[in-house]
Order: C-alpha cells, then sequence, then structure tokens
C-alpha cells in the first residue's frame, strides 16, 4: 500500500515536471521543469531497488544535463521571451495527435498482455561491489568503447563550440 | 513491492508521449533536446522496471543497460547544445523553423 502511494508521488512528480517542461514559455523554467522530472525518475529508479541507477541518475541528469541545459539556453536566447513570437512551431498541431496516437498504441498494447501485471517474487539488490564485478569483468568492451565515444563526443563538442579564428578578428575593435 | 510491472510501463508511455510531442511541437531547438531526453528517460525505465520483475535480476543486465544508455545520453546533449549554440551564432536565433537554408 505504501508502496503504491509512492508510486503515484513519484509519476505525478515525474509527469507534471515532464508536461511543464514541454509547456511553459519561458525556457529557464522549462529547464528546471525537465529537472524536476528527471529527479522524479531518480526517485522511481530508487523505489525499483536500482541505487546506483537512480543516483548515476541525479549526478549526471539533475546535475550536469540540467546545468548544462541552463547554460544553452542563456547563451542563446536568456530569459527574455518575446510576447510576440511564438513558441511553438508552425506545425505545432502535428505533435499532439502524433504523441497520443504513440501513448494509445502503448497503453493499448500494455493492458492487452495479463503477463504484466504480475509482481516481482523476491527481494532484489543490486550492491555497487557487484556492479563494479560485472563491469570489469564480463562488459568491459563496452566500458571502454563509452569511455571513447565519451572522449570523442566531447572534444568534438569543445571543436564545434570553438569560436573560428577569422569571424573574431574581424569582430574585434 | 505491490505495485505490478504494468504501472511503470505506463508511466513510461506516457513520458514517452510527452516528450514526442514536445519535441514535434516546439520551436525552440533546447526543448526539443529536452524532449528527446525525456523520451531516452522513458526507455531507460522501461529496461529497469524489467531488469527488476525479471526471473533473474541477479544477472544485473538491464541495469548495465541503462548506465550505458546514461553515458550515452549524456554525449548527445553534450553534442546537440554544442551545435545549438553553434548555430546561433551564425544565425542569431535558435528557433528551429529560421534554421531553412537547406530547404529547397
Amino acid at each position: 500500500m505504501l508502496n503504491e502511494i509512492v508510486f503515484l508521488l513519484c509519476a505525478a512528480v515525474t509527469l507534471v515536471g515532464a508536461v511543464a517542461a514541454m509547456m511553459l514559455r519561458n525556457l529557464v523554467h522549462c529547464a528546471l521543469c525537465a529537472a524536476g522530472a528527471f529527479a522524479g525518475l531518480a526517485a522511481i529508479y530508487l523505489q525499483l531497488d536500482a541505487e546506483f541507477v537512480g543516483f548515476a541518475q541525479i549526478l549526471i541528469y539533475v546535475g550536469a544535463i540540467a546545468i548544462l541545459i541552463v547554460f544553452a539556453v542563456l547563451l542563446t536566447q536568456g530569459g527574455d521571451i518575446q510576447p510576440t513570437t511564438a513558441s511553438t512551431s508552425p506545425s505545432w498541431w502535428m505533435g499532439l495527435p502524433v504523441g497520443a496516437l504513440v501513448v494509445a498504441c502503448l497503453i493499448g498494447s500494455i493492458m492487452a498482455s495479463p503477463r504484466l501485471l504480475r509482481l516481482p517474487t523476491q527481494n532484489v539488490h543490486a550492491p555497487v561491489k557487484q556492479i563494479g564485478e560485472r563491469l570489469m569483468n564480463q562488459f568491459v568492451m563496452p566500458l571502454e568503447t563509452v569511455g571513447l565515444l565519451l572522449t570523442a563526443a566531447l572534444l568534438g563538442a569543445v571543436v564545434i563550440g570553438l569560436r573560428e579564428p577569422r569571424k573574431s578578428e574581424s569582430n574585434a575593435p | 513491492m505491490t505495485t505490478p510491472l504494468a504501472n511503470y510501463l505506463i508511466l513510461a508511455a506516457l513520458l514517452f508521449g510527452i516528450g514526442l510531442a514536445g519535441a514535434l511541437a516546439r520551436r525552440s531547438a533546447v526543448l526539443v533536446l529536452i524532449g528527446l531526453e525525456l523520451m531516452l528517460n522513458a526507455a531507460n525505465l522501461n529496461f529497469i522496471a524489467f531488469w527488476r520483475f525479471s526471473p533473474h535480476p541477479e544477472m544485473l543486465t538491464g541495469l548495465m543497460f541503462v548506465l550505458f544508455s546514461i553515458a550515452i545520453a549524456a554525449a548527445e546533449v553534450a553534442l546537440g547544445l554544442a551545435l545549438v549554440i553553434a548555430i546561433y551564432r551564425h544565425r542569431r536565433t535558435a528557433q528551429l523553423d529560421r534554421f531553412d537554408s537547406l530547404k529547397g
């Protein structure tokens, strides 16, 4: 019973945060609401006994990615909103039915399968020691590949974000 | 643990739909990236839920997949925001419908 209430609370926080992040006009508010949605998801991971992933979600999403998004918002247009410009794309009315159709298909197929109503049998815990051993033995090649990918992606982000030298010279007084 | 698996899957489906609708409907490139992140998070929630309700959770496979998925999502959002900032420097706008140079 308590488990149900906790799940419903976390789900409500996540869904309200996600809807607000997609609906609000001020981009800084949107970024903060997205961080709230990510935090609600982290709470759901904790409730599902995945402690390591829950804390990784808080560190990476609520910590790093939300700050990155706020930086991008402030570097592009900032929190100032011109009331004359629309915040939705000209074909915005296509987004809602497409999203509703996808949700209807997914929920319909979930409801149609009675096996998904099952409850877990035993208590599960995934200690960090076990996760680390698994990462260092069975998943060591994917781990190295992800390290290489992250290095390449972040170097690429720096190169893309660099100001071109010729343009900065012509802009200099 | 009394919440059935279907509740988590429905939550993930709703989250995916919200992210998809937002990514299709908003003009700001940063908000489209936030919508993509919401969709990725919905997929991660599915992985964690299926791992928790699987007959062999001690294998930790769903957990591992989510860890790698979070790392790749971090790389993706860093690159995406760098692209948004680079385009903003050239075009002085972050509205997606203004990036129409390649339109025939």
